[in-house]
């Protein structure tokens, strides 16, 4: 069986476990503002997508590239793929890519892409975890002219296609693809593994490379804001009217007796 | 750009019948084409359903353009996105609409990167901004801890839209309307995938879509077995179990029980949240429950901050006590009839 060459987008997120007061807004600019504290992680759909990569390299042997896109990325949070046995890390970061949308970020990523050349699969989280569109995954299959599955929890390679288990709405579907193909990868795939210590050691030792624009033959108007389809006329914050009433009582039993009480006076059960 | 004209959903069918996020879409549809002024059509593509063309127009659509083929039978990638393609080319919608499913959130981004165009998906609001009549398009992001509106000035203007958050229109069977076949002209090789299994994931009894109770489980479950406890209340209240996120992930239930951002978004009558913390992704899918009562050890939990009536304490020993009681009550009633 021949080694899998296969490379990873993964993106650097404000951690979405982060309390929702640390969440605000700065309507002036349209954006978003985070107290201080909430830490910068690899987005968790992509450390997923990394998961489903790394498996298929434990199973057969591969080669594996992480890609990140972004504008002052941290060192210490974008080399976790690295410690997590990840090959190689390739980190697109410049002023000009800032301001993105899904298709100034699908273009730079599949440009970066095309540059590498060689490979067999490429992985994205089924969408990231800060702005929940899910499109860089698609965007990439179609600008490269890759075929597309969506959703992945469990993915075989080998003989020319992949195998991959797909979620739908009502269950899952076992789809065979050809490759080179992309394929997102959704939370079903499980927890990805904990660094080890030989990983967090072997990865001190890489220095990931870092790629401009130019070294990708991106055009720049087609990066970052310039190359923007769409334009954020408005963001806001949701009013949650919090209004819970908390059921009192002296033992377990007199707590949950109040509140069939209620639920009954309610008309609820 | 005034050749664009017109809006244009994409249907689909669930068990024979227009899903239920498709008349959703034809109502939001209907909508947007009075705003603009102009017609509704609903884009059909499978294997055998003829009579659903009529339901559409029922339903809002004045036109409804079917690709009903034996290859098109179950959803492709590659066949669906060359299908719509086509037929968005040919007639040049101004707005085009999917449903936030499985096959949305796949084929509406390839459709929309195919045209050259921009999508915003799992949108909760639409509207026409007066002025500029272009397509306000509003989702949450940051797992809906904020929400965004974007426009787009490429078209079609595309969207995907969330399921239960639109609603259907009254079924009107005397709209009259055009109903336009279109062939699919299926290049062999432009198939790359191919589905070799469709499993569906029965749950047993009442689906957690339709139950109007909802026992919801999280992580201080803890385990496959503790779920057995959420299912003997769910039955006693002809309601169904759920789970938040890791609950899943940890394999401890199936991936078809989960509520929210990523899994289902269900609006039950009364939807009990016990031992789950009420991340907003996982509030995304339970908002539109009428009543949420909450059982958490944590009084800081964010799930009391959704919740109408809540219990701090150790689910462990709240749930069984909760169980009785509402066994009884139920018990009662039966008694009494």
């Amino acid at each position: 069986m021949t080694a899998v060459r296969m490379i990873v987008c993964c993106k650097q997120v404000p951690d979405p476990e982060a309390p929702p007061e640390s969440f605000r807004i700065d309507p002036e600019r349209n954006r978003i503002v985070l107290t201080p504290g909430v830490s910068a992680v690899i987005d968790p759909y992509a450390e997923r997508a990394l998961e489903a990569a790394l498996r298929v390299k434990d199973a057969q042997g591969g080669k594996i590239t992480v890609l990140s896109l972004g504008t002052n990325l941290l060192p210490d949070v974008v080399r976790k793929p690295l410690s997590m046995g990840a090959d190689e890390l390739i980190l697109l970061d410049d002023e000009a890519f800032a301001g993105g949308d899904s298709w100034s970020t699908a273009y730079a990523l599949s440009m970066a892409i095309k540059k590498i050349g060689d490979y067999d699969l490429i992985f994205c989280g089924r969408q990231a975890s800060d702005w929940d569109a899910g499109q860089v995954g698609p965007g990439i299959a179609e600008m490269l002219g890759l075929p597309l599955v969506t959703t992945a929890r469990k993915i075989t390679a080998g003989n020319g296609k992949a195998t991959v288990d797909k979620i739908t709405d009502d269950g899952y579907e076992v789809v065979e693809v050809s490759l080179p193909a992309l394929i997102t990868v959704s939370n079903e795939v499980g927890e990805p593994r904990y660094p080890t210590i030989k990983g967090i050691m072997g990865a001190r030792k890489k220095e990931p490379v870092i790629w401009k624009p130019d070294d990708i033959g991106a055009e720049s108007s087609r990066i970052g804001a310039a190359g923007c389809r769409t334009k954020m006329v408005k963001l806001f914050q949701p009013v949650h009217e919090g209004k819970c009433e908390i059921i009192e009582g002296n033992s377990p039993d007199e707590a949950i007796a109040n509140l069939v009480t209620k639920l009954r006076e309610a008309r609820i059960v | 750009m005034a050749e664009y004209e017109g809006v244009m959903i994409f249907g689909e069918v669930r068990e024979g019948k227009l899903a239920a996020v498709t008349t959703e879409l034809l109502g939001c549809g209907r909508n947007l084409a009075d705003a603009l002024g102009q017609e509704l059509y609903c884009l059909l593509v499978g294997n055998d359903m003829t009579s659903l063309a009529g339901e559409a127009i029922a339903y809002g659509a004045d036109r409804v353009y079917v690709v009903d083929t034996p290859p098109m039978k179950d959803y492709d990638t590659d066949l669906y996105l060359s299908v719509s393609e086509k037929v968005a080319r040919q007639v040049m919608p101004r707005i085009v609409l999917f449903g936030q499913t499985a096959i949305g959130r796949d084929l509406g981004p390839c459709l929309a990167f195919r045209l050259g165009t921009a999508i915003s998906t799992d949108c909760v609001e639409l509207a026409i901004e007066p002025g500029s009549k272009l397509l306000l398009q509003t989702k949450p992001v940051y797992g809906d801890n904020a929400r965004a509106t974007f426009t787009c000035e490429s078209y079609p203007q595309m969207a995907t839209v969330r399921a239960r958050v639109m609603s259907s229109p009254e079924r009107d069977g005397s709209r009259e309307g055009q109903i336009i076949n279109v062939e699919a002209s299926l290049d062999p090789p432009a198939v790359r995938t191919k589905v070799i299994k469709r499993v569906v994931e029965e749950s047993t009894g009442i689906k957690l879509e339709d139950a109007n109770v909802v026992v919801c489980g999280g992580r201080g479950i803890g385990s496959a077995e503790g779920f057995k406890k959420l299912e003997k209340l769910a039955e006693i209240l002809k309601g169904a179990v759920g789970a938040s996120r890791p609950p899943c992930d940890n394999g401890w239930v199936p991936n078809n029980l989960l509520v929210g951002l990523t899994g289902k978004i269900i609006a039950p009558d009364l939807y009990i949240a016990v031992a789950l913390s009420g991340s907003s992704q996982h509030m995304t899918g339970c908002s539109g429950a009428r009543n949420i009562v909450a059982i958490n050890k944590d009084p800081e939990a964010n799930i009391f901050k959704g919740a109408t009536l809540g219990v701090v304490g150790d689910w462990e020993e709240l749930l069984p006590v909760l169980t009785n009681k509402i066994e009884e009550l139920m018990a009662g009633r039966k008694r009494d009839r």
